[in-house]
């Protein structure tokens, strides 16, 4: 799949926005005073320009209203909603907490709603059978506890962090593991695609043009195998291993800020390859193979 | 609404003879040509006259090779359209409701006006059926020329999608598929007409026929009588008179 910067930069900074409300709507980030305002202000700014983000790649953004009317079959809608509702019990939580009234449930169910919009945003990618990668209870898994970690870290949890960090590499590598395995377990070949498979081995002999089109622009992405060690070997240094080593080091506020920007670097870099690596069935009729 | 029908009264769709398809292209330009002109927004491209032309089509030829295990390769033009799918994936996940299934037909179809062409229904599609239009910004699928096949103000002849009526090999059919005694289900019945993907369980209301082996040789052929293939009149006068020098 093409990884658009769009789409990379709304799922990674609402990742991390609302990994830090669902904290601060747990209680287990401070809320009160200005301490709490820049929580609140961080929280709200990473989760709004990931929103906004998600809008640039829509071909009329001006009819986006429009996405709240089918929650009944789509997670894209249904995200919709989830985020308006987190923004808003947060919103009213946040003004209420700040001053020093801290509603605990509104907290909770905030929190709640936070990590309800992750789990709708991994959904849509999810869902997909097209995408074997992306058809895993692993990409739930992985959008959370990403979301979760980045909480954690934010909000200034050092062991937790670390704890959660370890966790999410090994997921991490699992849910490479199970992808790579994805397309072939998934039974879609060039042979089923064409019906053709029962005859012999099926190869595509002449593409419908010699140029590209929004199909293979959109969908038939390929990363060199070479770039695929590399990439997945920063997102486990930068994402995890650097990030829980300076915590482990004695605390101090520049090698936490260290941490989060490398944390944030390879998480940049894990949705980048969660784009790139996913195989989408259309290819096969362009003739990438199931192998 | 995005939530599929139970069932549909009619399931209106193609059947496409992959033995009788000769890879010309001309359903694909009879297609472009009439959805450009007719319902909704313009069949659109992106630098038509430039270096790097790039278009929104809803119907593409692929050609495929296939390697028996033993004997010759085998070329087979693929044409590749909307299969307008019983349990179409692309609707259900559209926000918008822009993608519905048609109760009455079964036609799979996108009301442009309400399309944010976020492209979520273009990822769910295992079979590229969908594009995004360069211009307009919206999704454009096969209507299976919903503006002809009902079409009065047309002759009756050419009320069926525009691919079909065009086809010189007669590769395309159009028709019924849930009434078991059409044209369409008779020809799927007869030839062993095949869904592609079955495993995405999309249940497409499309069928391909297979193509029929090639140089298949008649079991009874080396006991028929031999036809002389000498030569005859003066060429085989000549051909005698010189065998016996």
């Amino acid at each position: 799949m093409h990884p658009a910067p769009s789409l990379i930069f709304f799922s990674t900074l609402s990742g991390l926005g609302l990994g830090l409300l669902a904290f601060l709507g747990l209680g287990l980030a401070p809320t009160e005073g200005l301490t709490g305002l820049i929580f609140f202000a961080l929280a709200f700014a990473l989760t709004g320009a990931g929103l906004l983000s998600s809008t640039l790649h829509l071909g009329h953004p001006e009819r986006a209203l429009k996405a709240f009317t089918q929650w009944r079959t789509s997670w894209l809608s249904r995200e919709a909603w989830v985020a308006v509702a987190a923004l808003s019990v947060m919103g009213l939580y946040a003004l209420l907490a700040m001053p020093g009234l801290r509603l605990a449930p509104l907290g909770w169910l905030g929190a709640l709603l936070c990590l309800g919009t992750v789990g709708s945003t991994a959904m849509i990618y999810a869902q997909l059978k097209t995408v074997p990668r992306w058809h895993q209870p692993t990409t739930p898994l992985l959008f959370l506890g990403y979301a979760i970690t980045a909480g954690a870290l934010l909000s200034g949890r050092v062991s937790w962090t670390v704890v959660l960090l370890i966790v999410m590499a090994a997921l991490q590598v699992l849910a490479w593991r199970r992808g790579d395995a994805a397309l072939a377990k998934s039974g879609t070949t060039t042979g089923t695609a064409t019906g053709l498979g029962g005859r012999g081995r099926v190869r595509l002999f002449e593409p419908p043009h010699t140029g590209g089109n929004y199909l293979t622009r959109e969908m038939v992405f390929r990363v060199g195998r070479k770039h695929r060690v590399t990439l997945r070997t920063l997102v486990l240094i930068l994402a995890f291993a650097l990030p829980a080593l300076l915590l482990l080091l004695p605390f101090s506020h520049w090698l936490a800020a260290i941490a989060v920007v490398s944390h944030v670097v390879g998480m940049l870099a894990q949705r980048w390859l969660f784009f790139a690596e996913a195989e989408h069935a259309v290819g096969l009729y362009y003739g990438q193979s199931a192998a | 609404m995005t939530a599929l029908p139970e069932t549909t009264e009619r399931k209106l769709g193609l059947v496409i003879d992959l033995d009788t398809c000769v890879g010309c292209h001309a359903c694909v330009t009879a297609c472009k040509g009439w959805n450009t002109q007719n319902y909704g927004a313009p069949l659109g491209d992106d630098d038509a006259y430039g270096a790097a032309p790039s278009g929104a089509f809803l119907n593409r030829i692929h050609s495929f090779e296939v390697q028996p295990d033993e004997g010759a390769a085998q070329t087979v033009h693929f044409p590749k359209s909307c299969l307008h799918c019983d349990d179409a994936p692309c609707v259900t996940v559209c926000p918008t409701g822009a993608s519905y299934k048609r109760v009455e037909d079964g036609i799979v179809l996108v009301n442009e006006t309400d399309c944010i062409g976020c492209g979520l229904c273009a990822w769910a599609c295992p079979y590229g059926a969908r594009e995004m239009d360069p211009i307009e910004g919206v999704m454009k699928k096969c209507t299976l020329c919903v503006d002809r096949i009902y079409n009065e103000a047309l002759p009756e002849e050419d009320r069926v999608p525009a691919c079909v009526r065009t086809c010189p090999a007669g590769a395309r059919h159009f028709g019924d598929l849930a009434d078991p005694d059409s044209d369409v289900s008779q020809l799927v019945a007869a030839r062993g007409g095949m869904d592609l993907m079955p495993e995405q369980e999309t249940k497409p209301v499309n069928k391909y026929l297979p193509p029929r082996p090639r140089d298949e040789i008649d079991v009874l052929a080396p006991f028929l009588e031999r036809v002389d293939e000498g030569p005859k009149g003066f060429l085989g006068w000549l051909d005698r008179a010189l065998e016996r020098l």
